[in-house]
């Protein structure tokens, strides 16, 4: 379904991604990891078009996002859902109307039919009853929840997940792991997120991509990824730190 | 020199490539108002923070000016003797170049610095990035209805100002003074023409404009947190009170060469 082809990306000197592929089918949830810094949200912004590769290609079903103009693009982010990092909820709106956004821009539905697709989002997130509070009003977590509702508010193909548990506790962390669950089989959505939380990778992943030096350098199934060899991928996923000489 | 050389080069490529991308955005931006009109919802909520909330400002400083106007000509003309000239040039100073001038530049600072920092807030926070991830075109929702409403509003905002400031001069000269009204009004019609008020609403009209790409651009280049928005604002502020002062001199030229050369009046 997605399909990401050699991509380079660098911000004036700084080169971040060095010839990244990966594929991503219909259904699956695949996870990328990766220290921070380290051009993870990069990536997750190529595939839906928010930042344009340097070199190389990104497929959406078979439609290159690379080589699209942004007229083209919006289109095609229409059947994607992406929730971001901060939750990104637009800070001058209440709940309702930040659910409401993409209903109100992308389809014809009058105010009622809009009012009982936003209460159907925000019960799907466990949000009942927010829908006046105002962005700073809420929690971290409630922030994402709504900014998930906000998501899956036009019904995607495909949600994006920028560092969903980051910045939770990790009870609030879990409970966003179980939404992404919940979302993918409910949904039936194809789910990307990018993550360094290894227990949520594990725990929502199909596939695990872990993104080193602007390249993927290993990829496997959870259990695959847990029993690697390979040097830096096991002193990532047990959060070992590189033995300096001491004295430094 | 080599270094020199570079960093001349590197300076000058990063000046050209800021003037394309704020070409491209103000193309961009007309285009878009052009096209589709934004809607009611966005717009009017603009156009009462940009235009009725700045109303008090706009008195304020347009009174004042037109006193001080006053207390200044008074002195000069009364040297002279004619004391009842006070009213063509303060009337005229005021709707051409003073008040046009002053409101925007107020106007740049209560409302473009607004929209640098909430613009600049946006992108820092990733919000004008969700906009795009809904499939919302960022400059045709946020930054058309705010040049809409600049657009609209400070040329109203700007007869708002003339008004109260040839009000006040008039107050002024005649009450403190002890001008006469007759005269000063009588002189006045004489010397005030209708295109000495176009010519101050024609301008205000490029000003809202600058005032609206000029904020909106920063705003939406803001880079790296809270730090990042304050330059922006302060940046935001600074090029376009430069860019009306500038363009004001050229569109008075041009404006003075159309009066005497196309008007022919």
């Amino acid at each position: 379904m997605i399909s990401i082809k050699n991509i380079y990306k660098s911000f004036n000197e700084l080169q971040v991604l060095s010839g990244v592929s990966l594929e991503i089918g219909r259904g699956e949830t695949v996870v990328v990891i990766g220290e921070s810094g380290c051009g993870k949200t990069v990536l997750l912004k190529h595939i839906i078009g928010l930042l344009k590769p340097d070199q190389g290609e990104v497929f959406f079903d078979g439609e290159n996002i690379a080589r699209m103009n942004e007229k083209e693009l919006n289109q095609v982010r229409r059947r994607f859902g992406m929730l971001f990092q901060g939750a990104a909820l637009f800070d001058s709106m209440n709940v309702y109307e930040n659910v409401a956004f993409a209903l109100r821009q992308h389809t014809k539905f009058d105010e009622e039919k809009i009012g009982e697709i936003v209460k159907a989002k925000l019960a799907l997130v466990g949000m009942v009853g927010v829908e006046d509070k105002m962005p700073m009003e809420l929690s971290g977590g409630m922030k994402k929840r709504v900014g998930l509702a906000r998501a899956i508010a036009l019904e995607p193909e495909v949600i994006l997940y920028d560092e969903p548990t980051t910045g939770l506790d990790p009870v609030r962390g879990d409970t966003i792991n179980e939404l992404i669950l919940k979302m993918h089989h409910t949904l039936k959505v194809t789910t990307v997120a990018v993550t360094h939380d290894m227990k949520s990778a594990y725990k929502i992943a199909n596939r695990i991509a872990m993104l080193h030096g602007g390249k993927i350098i290993a990829e496997g199934t959870p259990e695959e990824i847990k029993n690697t060899k390979d040097e830096i991928v096991t002193r990532f996923i047990e959060g070992r730190a590189e033995v300096m000489p001491m004295g430094l | 020199m080599k270094d020199w050389l570079a960093r001349m080069g590197s300076k000058l490529i990063s000046a050209l490539d800021g003037m394309g991308s704020i070409s491209i955005f103000t193309a961009k931006s007309f285009y878009l108002s052009l096209v589709k009109v934004p809607s009611a919802r966005v717009v009017i909520p603009l156009m009462y923070e940009i235009g009725v909330r700045s109303v008090p400002v706009i008195l304020g400083t347009g009174s004042f000016i037109g006193m001080v106007l006053a207390v200044q000509m008074f002195t000069q003309m009364h040297k002279l003797g004619v004391d009842a000239w006070v009213g063509p040039v303060i009337n005229v100073a005021m709707v051409k170049e003073i008040g046009p001038v002053l409101a925007a530049v107020i106007l740049a600072g209560r409302v473009g610095g607004a929209m640098a920092a909430e613009l600049g807030t946006m992108r820092v926070t990733e919000q004008i990035d969700a906009l795009r991830s809904m499939g919302t075109d960022p400059i045709q929702y946020l930054v058309v209805p705010r040049l809409y409403a600049c657009f609209l509003l400070i040329p109203i905002l700007t007869i708002i100002s003339d008004f109260i400031g040839a009000v006040c001069g008039y107050l002024v000269s005649t009450k403190a003074f002890g001008v006469s009204s007759f005269y000063y009004i009588q002189e006045t019609k004489e010397y005030l023409e209708y295109w000495d008020i176009a010519v101050g609403i024609i301008k205000s009209f490029f000003f809202g404009a600058f005032i609206a790409i000029i904020c909106c651009y920063k705003g939406f280049n803001a880079r790296g947190g809270a730090e990042g928005v304050g330059r922006a604002t302060t940046s935001a502020f600074v090029a376009t009170f430069v860019t009306i002062l500038v363009s004001n001199f050229f569109l008075a030229v041009l404006l003075r060469f159309i009066n005497y050369h196309i008007l022919k009046v």
